[in-house]
């Protein structure tokens, strides 16, 4: 069995093909893109929801696609337990439809940041990271505007006591500083789970790290343990 | 029919770092006197029903759903009846 992604298509998406390069022609997977319109989802065994500026980013990030035709299905789909992956531009819409706790808002800088950064993974026992060793450290690039992640104290507690963190931005040896925080998020959150733990949303972009060719493959890590979650 | 003025206010404790910049230029300006500069969203728009209170339910559910998010905003607004001819 091939494990089937879907890759989302919002108007104003910008890494769908990104996504989807990685996924088929690097990483072998099939792949499907799945139109913002449809209901469809394909039959897909895991959905992406890619980075870009659904909607021109207009009112909030992520508050307009949020009610495409297509998340009605997106969002049942994770509710009855389907992996469903968001990336920058769609981490904000799983932040905007509720399946993941917490808000983004504009980076601390007032800077759109484009760059390398590090991430500690803080939970290896989920879907996304079971194929990475706790003490590795990701090497993913970001590239959003407004990446500053904010939660509650209270949704914050919560998400340490069930380890919904999954990464955090660190320096290239793992160390939480305040200089390799790149958007201000609070406690430097990179990524986050539900508590079901089958929904991912992250700001940096994995699907940008997966080809040798690029000089950093670090984002295969994460396709590849939810492949293979799938497939044991 | 109804003219809607929502105001969608971000909470005082989330940052608003476009507030933050805009004072800086206040700053630069020679002003001396400004402090907590927050930049928030006006929204306008009409809602074509008869009565005030079917408005009102249709603003709310229009700001709680989309306008505002309410985990970080609040959100108020004014109803003005109007004259449909008008609009």
């Amino acid at each position: 069995m091939k494990v089937k992604f879907g890759v989302v298509v919002f108007p104003g998406s910008n890494c769908d093909h990104d996504a989807y390069y990685s996924l088929k022609k690097v990483l072998g997977y099939d792949v499907n893109f799945l139109w913002h319109k449809d209901t469809d989802l394909q039959k897909s065994d895991v959905i992406i929801l890619p980075g870009g500026f659904s909607y021109g980013d207009y009112l909030r990030t992520g508050a307009i696609a949020r009610f495409s035709p297509i998340m009605n299905s997106v969002i049942s789909f994770a509710e009855s337990g389907g992996i469903v992956m968001g990336i920058c531009n769609g981490f904000q819409i799983l932040l905007e439809a509720g399946l993941l706790p917490g808000v983004m808002i504009k980076n601390k800088s007032l800077q759109f940041v484009c760059k390398d950064v590090y991430l500690t993974v803080e939970n290896n026992d989920t879907i996304f990271t079971k194929e990475i060793n706790s003490d590795e450290k990701l090497k993913i690039p970001v590239a959003h505007g407004d990446g500053n992640y904010f939660a509650d104290e209270k949704t914050l507690k919560e998400l340490v006591e069930n380890k919904q963190i999954v990464f955090r931005y660190s320096s290239r040896n793992g160390k939480i500083t305040e200089p390799d925080n790149p958007n201000g998020s609070v406690m430097n959150i990179a990524g986050i789970i539900n508590k079901k733990g089958n929904v991912l949303g992250m700001m940096p972009h994995p699907e940008r790290a997966c080809n040798s060719v690029l000089g950093k493959t670090d984002g295969a890590l994460i396709f590849n343990s939810i492949a293979n979650s799938i497939l044991n | 029919m109804y003219k809607a003025k929502v105001l969608v206010k971000r909470r005082p404790s989330i940052l608003d770092p476009q507030g933050k910049a805009v004072e800086k230029g206040a700053q630069h300006l020679g002003l001396k006197n400004i402090s907590h500069t927050r930049i928030d969203k006006y929204i306008e728009f009409f809602v074509d029903v008869d009565d005030r209170k079917s408005a009102e339910e249709e603003v709310n559910l229009y700001c709680q759903k989309l306008l505002a998010n309410p985990i970080m905003e609040d959100y108020e607004f004014e109803l003005e009846e109007v004259e449909t001819e008008k609009v």
